[in-house]
């Protein structure tokens, strides 16, 4: 296949950036769409020019570090990582554009590559179960009914892309705060936080300038771990339990 | 009996030291002195970890905030130590090259975690396990290691529980157990195809908790380049800034390597993209020993290679074998056809076939050795694709056989095949646009886990003092072959439970002398590595740093891959050198040092590969024997078995570094068994 492709180059941070034409020849349709950034990559490289920086680490859709928005859409036109994503989904000819995630508090580390590390404050801010290392007791003292274990499983799989915030209007992490709060919040053990944990987990959120839910939905069709939007009822549901009880 | 005897206190030693007496890698390397683990237990194989906790020095926890420790990783092993030693009240700092802790390789583990719960009433015990890693490992490994994994393997599937890892349970609501390659009890615990996910994102909430409580101090998008060895202690590292370029020094009094494994040597391989040798390879340049650096973990179950394109390889869980059926057609003329439409009398089940015992359900190494066979043989399944044989000659090959779950469906029924496996299926079905539920699925064998790394003692500190190694880095209690389920298991056991209450000991003489950044051996290290980044940024060549790393990669997937020959590590170590030349004065890294620079990242880390596959290959080249992973052609039994030699190489082969111009120096650690006897293993 034959390929134009349409991508934001930004020197760093600071920079301003632009879109910057490159014609690519030669691509398989059974290549990844960052398979086919490693082939662009490397005709750049030789022809002197300085590669386009992307991030990408297991490439089999499960770290969460792969990201791009592929003709306006995240990870592009299938429910799945960018690098699951295969050039099959693609034609000969196409035209692709291809930026990094749009999100103010995913500010733009170069090229394509941004930074998330809001996320992590998100889950320093109560996104855990306090168990100590050699507190723990033995595990099927605590049995977990089956349903609830499933659904807790279910949203776990969020892999902290950012997909969600990229794609909401009004750039809100609501879907990835949602997915955590399920996660804990269905299982026994993650009951004595509860309450304490959405509130501070939502405060945080806000305090990194993510937007609030306008209920648009594009979250849970952007996402490629199918994380449900009632996930974000259920945070909405334990806010207000929180709230009520004085967190 | 000199070395090894020491620590038997009478008990019954079942072998001797071993005497070599080939010596295919002459010319390639220097003997050194035997190395003795002066760690080492001693008494009962039951009460030695229980013994040592108990004699290991404890720290006063107001003491403990005067101590820092650096640990480089926030994988599993990583991530769990500086949580748990976060927890304990020591000033943790932690690295690592992601842009978060949370996607660490550990993260892409997908079939489950073993433990010795026995909650399946089906004989298994902390002995059985023990057992089973010890024979899986071909005799390879230390039994006073593997029987404390075994020990906590219990403990770690409490704390997961405790921290909210959703695992799998039944309708009662305890928890669900599988079985899985090369044992006959149920003892996986699993969260779907994502077990590693799971288990990851419990070490990373934990070690978050701890940023929170400001035991942890995180820093992400930062790499390792050097260890700073200062006053014959590891004191600290350099590390590069991946955002800025800018060269920083931290000093700690302890400095933690868990790094993971170097399988990208081979470029091609299930570790993710970034996933690199170079922080042990540093460690190892300034005196760390690297032990058993040949042995590697082929993956049965991996979806094939589909082109020169190809930038890494994806797994599929070998739980799959539980329930797929594995075969090849009888007739090389079959292989083109719709596997549909080969009758059942035309398929060969080689796995059953062969080893009627085990099945599908024989330990990896025997399952892609008997994959590669097949194919070899012309009864592959796929599309053909172009490889440089031995010979040098180019030839096209189909490499995959099948993994067929038409049975399993006929049998479950879709609905549960779906539940145990949809995330799996799904992601075939994506990477190879065939729907795995009508069509047999095509696997092939790829580089997953390396055994070796750096050699450490029971206590898990390496041979430079304050340098500890957890992990995948180091070189493990797997011996020659790692059991399915067992890297989650060795991983965690690592870092909640061992290296706590190991590295302790050696923090009760701290704090050490505060050094700073005019310490000789600080400015040093600093020099080195600005000099190598300037280097790579001057030589101006003209290839790409992938292109030296895929030509690396296709040396050592043809000759020291799955089947290794004298002749063929032999020119693989003159490959390797012609490469490492070229490589030092034609390489191409655009951009520049003071800002992200990918290339840059990626050139330090093929440097160090380069010089990590010629040590694999005079290792492989020295065990002239077939253990686990290792399979030397000089070494099999009349029906094409791996045959080991234990009166010659029950040993820990732990390289010394001979200097960029000298060679490699062996130090053999003699295994001495007391609590088992070594037999050939046999899954037939």
């Amino acid at each position: 296949m034959k390929l134009t492709l349409k991508i934001w180059r930004q020197a760093n941070a600071s920079a301003a950036g632009a879109m910057h034409t490159y014609e690519l020849d030669g691509v398989s349709t059974d290549m990844s769409f960052l398979e086919m950034l490693d082939l662009l990559n490397e005709q750049l490289v030789t022809s002197g020019e300085e590669p386009v920086a992307f991030d990408s680490d297991c490439r089999e859709g499960i770290c969460g570090m792969c990201s791009l928005m592929i003709n306006g859409q995240a990870h592009g036109p299938e429910v799945t990582t960018t690098c699951q994503l295969h050039m099959r989904s693609f034609n000969d000819g196409d035209v692709i554009t291809i930026e990094p995630w749009r999100a103010s508090s995913f500010p733009v580390v170069k090229d394509l590559v941004v930074d998330r590390s809001a996320f992590d404050r998100i889950i320093q801010n109560g996104g855990y179960i306090s168990a100590n290392t050699g507190a723990a007791p033995e595990a099927n003292s605590v049995p977990a009914p089956r349903d609830k274990a499933m659904r807790a499983f279910n949203v776990a799989t969020c892999i902290g892309c950012g997909a969600c915030v990229a794609a909401c209007p009004n750039g809100s992490a609501s879907l990835f705060l949602g997915a955590k709060i399920t996660h804990l919040g269905e299982l026994p053990q993650g009951q004595p936080e509860r309450y304490s944990r959405v509130a501070s987990m939502v405060a945080q959120h806000d305090h990194e300038g993510f937007g609030g839910c306008t209920n648009i939905g594009e979250c849970a069709a952007a996402c490629p771990k199918e994380i449900p939007l009632d996930v974000i009822s259920q945070l909405n549901k334990d806010l207000r339990s929180a709230i009520k009880q004085g967190y | 009996m000199a070395a090894g005897t020491h620590y038997l206190s009478g008990l019954t030693a079942t072998n001797g030291p071993a005497v070599q007496t080939s010596d295919d890698a002459e010319g390639f390397y220097v003997l050194g002195d035997k190395l003795v683990d002066e760690k080492t237990p001693t008494g009962p194989i039951a009460e030695r970890w229980t013994t040592r906790k108990f004699e290991n020095r404890l720290v006063n926890p107001a003491n403990r905030r005067k101590l820092s420790v650096i640990i480089v990783g926030t994988g599993l092993a990583g991530g769990a130590a500086a949580a748990t030693l976060g927890e304990a009240g020591y000033n943790v700092k932690s690295f690592c090259y992601q842009d978060s802790p949370r996607r660490a390789h550990s993260i892409a583990a997908q079939g489950g975690i073993n433990a010795s719960k026995n909650y399946k009433e089906d004989g298994d015990s902390v002995y059985r396990l023990f057992y089973d890693t010890v024979k899986g490992g071909d005799y390879r490994s230390r039994e006073s290691n593997v029987y404390r994994l075994a020990e906590v393997s219990a403990n770690i599937i409490d704390q997961c529980v405790a921290q909210g890892v959703p695992f799998a349970r039944e309708y009662g609501g305890l928890l669900d157990n599988r079985s899985f390659g090369g044992v006959q009890v149920s003892r996986t615990f699993y969260a779907r195809g994502q077990t590693g996910q799971q288990l990851l994102l419990g070490a990373y909430q934990a070690m978050e908790r701890q940023v929170a409580a400001g035991t942890v101090e995180q820093f992400t998008r930062h790499e390792m380049l050097d260890v700073i060895i200062a006053d014959g202690r590891a004191r600290g590292i350099i590390a590069r800034d991946m955002v800025t370029g800018e060269i920083e020094t931290h000093l700690a009094d302890a400095v933690v390597l868990a790094t993971g494994g170097y399988g990208n040597v081979y470029f091609l391989s299930t570790n993710a993209m970034g996933s690199n040798v170079t922080a042990a390879w540093r460690a190892h340049r300034k005196g760390a020993y690297m032990a058993n650096p040949a042995y590697t973990q082929i993956h049965p179950t991996c979806i094939p290679v589909t082109g020169a394109h190809q930038s890494k390889l994806t797994l599929m869980s070998e739980s799959l074998r539980n329930d797929g059926r594995v075969w090849v057609p009888k007739n090389a003329a079959d292989c083109e056809k719709d596997p549909r439409e080969i009758p059942e009398a035309d398929r060969d089940y080689f796995l059953e076939r062969i080893y009627p015992s085990f099945g599908n359900l024989v330990p990896r190494d025997i399952a892609s050795r008997a994959a590669k066979y097949m194919c070899d043989e012309g009864r592959g399944v796929g599309p053909q694709i172009e490889e440089t044989g031995p010979d040098g000659e180019k030839r096209l090959v189909r490499r995959g056989v099948y993994l067929d779950l038409t049975d399993a469906i006929r049998r479950m029924g879709r609905e549960k095949v779906e539940e145990k496996y949809d995330n799996l299926l799904d992601m075939y079905e994506r990477i190879t646009g065939e729907n795995p539920y009508e069509l047999p699925m095509r696997i092939y064998p790829a580089v997953h886990y390396v055994m070796g790394g750096l050699w450490v003692d029971y206590e898990l500190q390496t041979n430079v003092t304050g340098l500890f190694c957890a992990g995948e880095a180091n070189f493990s209690d797997h011996g020659a072959n790692r059991l399915g389920a067992s890297a989650l298991m060795q991983g965690l056991s690592d870092g909640y439970f061992v290296l706590p209450n190991t590295i302790r000991d050696y923090l009760a003489d701290g704090p050490f002398p505060v050094i700073d950044e005019t310490h000789p051996a600080v400015v040093e290290a600093q020099q080195a590595v600005q000099e190598r980044i300037n280097r790579f940024m001057t030589i101006n060549g003209r290839r790409s740093v992938d292109s030296f790393h895929k030509q690396l990669g296709q040396i050592m997937w043809e000759y020291c891959g799955m089947e290794r020959t004298k002749e063929g590590l032999i020119k693989a170590i003159g490959l390797i050198r012609d490469l490492k030349k070229e490589f030092w004065s034609n390489v191409k890294v655009l951009g520049s040092a003071d800002s992200l620079n990918q290339d840059l990242e990626k050139a330090g880390r093929v440097a160090d590969f380069i010089e990590l596959g010629e040590l694999m290959c005079i290792d492989a080249l020295n065990r002239r024997e077939s253990c686990g992973g290792h399979f030397r052609a000089e070494s099999q039994t009349e029906d094409g078995e791996a045959l080991r030699h234990d009166e010659e190489f029950a040993y820990v082969a732990a390289w010394e570094w001979g200097g960029d111009d000298g060679a490699p120096v062996l130090h053999k650690e003699d295994l001495i068994y007391t609590a088992i006897e070594m037999k050939q293993r046999s899954y037939k």
